[in-house]
């Protein structure tokens, strides 16, 4: 069982997060940056079909020289090998874009599974899995909260807000996972000493037969033109209670909708 | 705030990322509530040991990380920021695992310590006795040969983890091997005999369990002994000097999170119509926090240093030891003087602080034997003991 996992780095979504004013791409240099967090639940997720069935993990990422840092830590959680696509060409790419690199990454990869995780902190967009499984013409399952593989179908429990659906599909297959699926490990100190000794390749554009101009801000599909930022919170609303708190509470959750 | 580290190695820095992941996520959330119920968290430990944390400075032939004490001691002050008992509890679990790891035979290394330092067990150290604390010499506790083995009796003091380690390093007169003889065993809680006294009731780190071990003719079976009869006293005293690097890093790391907590607060309450911080008055407290804080871990490194390149750092550990305890008193008594009646109240962890660090004077040595150390040095130098 080969499995791929795409690994985003992002800013940290506990830290104060900003857009370069230049281009209004996420200003990743100046940010404390992190594996995407529910990333590292679709890498957990590939450990444990590994350590079940055998097989083979690769960490697959597209990103900035700093995306290292990232690689480095899914390594060191037990993955085996990692490919980093890295080419200043890719700065500023939309979703649409970035998943031609990555289906040009994966077809130079044996996979019979793709992980990732549902969504990123950064762009929140979360049709990743649904673009590679166009181009790469095989079946998504996404928001996967349970996975099981058994032969060479795969099976999830795909989450929903009033419960889940039943999901299975022939490998090879994409599925992208949802915190609730397990619970990541934290990386062992000697899977830190084991990380520094296994193959990270670094791939450009060129490697992967992407033609640049593909790619990038300047023929980005969607482009930001302005940002303001988020205002500040409302004072909220003082309730004193003069013997009818219980009703006015009440009263402002109906205006709310909320009850 | 996150402590701006100059660190060796790629790996180091990983390490440390690490720690603090795992100490905000599994520490952190438990340290009020578990000193407030007087609560040991084994099962952090054995979290702690999964990652590796237990064996740090050990080397990787008995699976441990290999890593030098300038970098060991740095994960122990980030784990004390969280959790002061819990990096306790590191530093007392490696300064038990020394005696086998320096003293102990081929055999026993092999047999006993990839459990120790693969985090597994945990570890206990038992050389002080009601009235042999500063002066280890006088000790009673006492084991007879008998046999192939020995027979043990007596009792031993303010044991860290009494009660809770899977191994005790324990010193014990050996009179068979002559008058005034002290040796190291190795000795496990299957031992029937070999018990736990009640837990002490403590001012301060109250999670982590101080308790008396009675030896009650315990029948100690042959192959226990570490090192040479006799050579009991000069193993516990050399494990002392790496140990009181444990505490020191301790101590720092518990007065940097009491000076986070005063800054954190002096930014917010405002008096006079300002931020506390921006009178003077409270800067210079602070400031001489700060100061107080980063030069005692300057002073744990230097020992550190020296030690991993193989130096002598006796003197050098019991001034750290001195300095960063001292500092971590100071430290957050004025954290909670920076907060004022807010302080003195259980809502705000600066008086759990200011308890917790008291006994870091006193145990590991307290600071008038550091002194007595380093003044025996100091003499030394002039006068040379042999000479």
């Amino acid at each position: 069982m080969n499995i791929v996992v795409l690994v985003k780095q992002v800013p940290d979504s506990g830290t104060q997060r900003s857009l370069d004013p230049s281009d209004n791409t996420v200003a990743r240099a100046a940010a404390d940056n992190v594996i995407n967090e529910i990333d590292e639940y679709a890498i957990e997720e590939a450990l444990q079909v590994k350590e079940a069935q055998g097989g083979e993990v690769t960490i697959l990422t597209v990103g900035p020289a700093s995306a290292t840092d990232a690689i480095r830590k899914a390594l060191s959680m037990g993955a085996d090998r990692a490919v980093h696509v890295q080419d200043d060409a890719i700065h500023g790419s939309c979703a649409i874009q970035t998943s031609g690199v990555l289906a040009a990454a994966l077809q130079q990869l044996e996979y019979d599974l793709v992980l990732m995780g549902a969504t990123s902190t950064d762009g929140q967009v979360a049709v990743m899995p649904a673009l590679l499984a166009e181009r790469l013409g095989i079946p998504q399952l996404s928001g996967a909260q349970k996975l099981t593989v058994e032969g060479s179908t795969v099976k999830v429990e795909r989450q929903t807000d009033g419960g889940f659906w039943a999901l299975e599909a022939p490998l090879p297959a994409i599925v992208s996972t949802w915190d609730t699926i397990n619970e990541p490990r934290y990386p062992s100190f000697k899977g830190i000493m084991a990380a520094k000794k296994k193959p990270v390749e670094t791939k450009s554009l060129a490697d992967l037969g992407v033609d640049p101009s593909s790619v990038g801000l300047a023929t980005a599909t969607s482009a930001v033109v302005d940002v303001t930022g988020r205002p500040p919170k409302g004072e909220g609303v003082k309730v004193t209670d003069e013997g009818d708190g219980a009703e006015k509470l009440v009263g402002f959750l109906a205006e709310q909708k909320l009850v | 705030m996150a402590v701006d580290r100059e660190l060796p190695t790629q790996e180091a820095a990983d390490l440390i990322a690490l720690t603090r992941e795992l100490a905000d996520a599994e520490l952190a959330p438990r340290a009020a509530e578990y000193e407030r119920e007087e609560r040991f968290p084994r099962e952090v430990f054995a979290k702690l040991g999964e990652v590796g944390l237990l064996g740090l400075p050990f080397g990787e032939d008995v699976g441990g990380g290999d890593q030098p004490y300038a970098v060991y001691l740095q994960v122990v002050e980030e784990l004390a920021m969280r959790w002061a008992t819990v990096a306790l509890g590191i530093s007392v679990h490696t300064l038990a695992c020394g005696p086998v790891d320096r003293f102990g035979t081929p055999e026993q290394r092999e047999r006993w310590l990839p459990e120790m330092v693969g985090g597994r067990l945990l570890g206990a150290y038992c050389l002080s006795e009601a009235h042999a604390g500063s002066d280890p010499a006088a000790m009673r506790a006492r084991a007879v040969r008998d046999g192939e083995g020995w027979v043990a009796s007596g009792e031993k003091a303010w044991v860290t983890h009494g009660g809770h380690a899977d191994f005790y390093s324990t010193f014990l007169r050996t009179p068979d091997d002559g008058e005034r003889s002290i040796s190291c065993f190795h000795l496990t809680p299957d031992l029937a005999g070999f018990t736990a006294a009640p837990p002490e009731q403590k001012m301060g780190l109250t999670g982590s369990t101080t308790a008396a071990m009675r030896l009650d003719g315990v029948a100690v079976p042959a192959g226990r002994m570490v090192g040479e009869p006799g050579r009991g006293l000069s193993i516990a005293l050399s494990a002392l000097d790496s140990g009181r690097l444990g505490v020191s890093a301790v101590a720092v790391g518990l007065a940097q999170s009491a000076l986070d907590v005063a800054v954190a607060y002096a930014c917010e309450r405002e008096a006079f119509g300002r931020r506390i911080v921006d009178h003077q008055g409270l800067a210079f407290l602070l400031a001489d926090m700060a100061a107080a804080v980063e030069s005692a871990r300057a002073t744990y490194l230097v020992a550190a240093r020296r030690k991993d390149a193989g130096l002598p750092y006796s003197r050098q550990a019991s001034i750290a030891k001195l300095v960063a305890t001292d500092a971590a008193m100071k430290v957050t008594t004025d954290a909670v003087q920076v907060l004022g009646g807010a302080g003195y109240t259980r809502d705000h962890p600066a008086e759990r602080y200011m308890r917790e660090a008291k006994v870091m004077q006193i145990f590991e040595g307290t600071n008038q034997i550091q002194r007595m150390v380093i003044g025996k040095h100091l003499a030394e130098e002039v006068t040379p003991a042999n000479g």
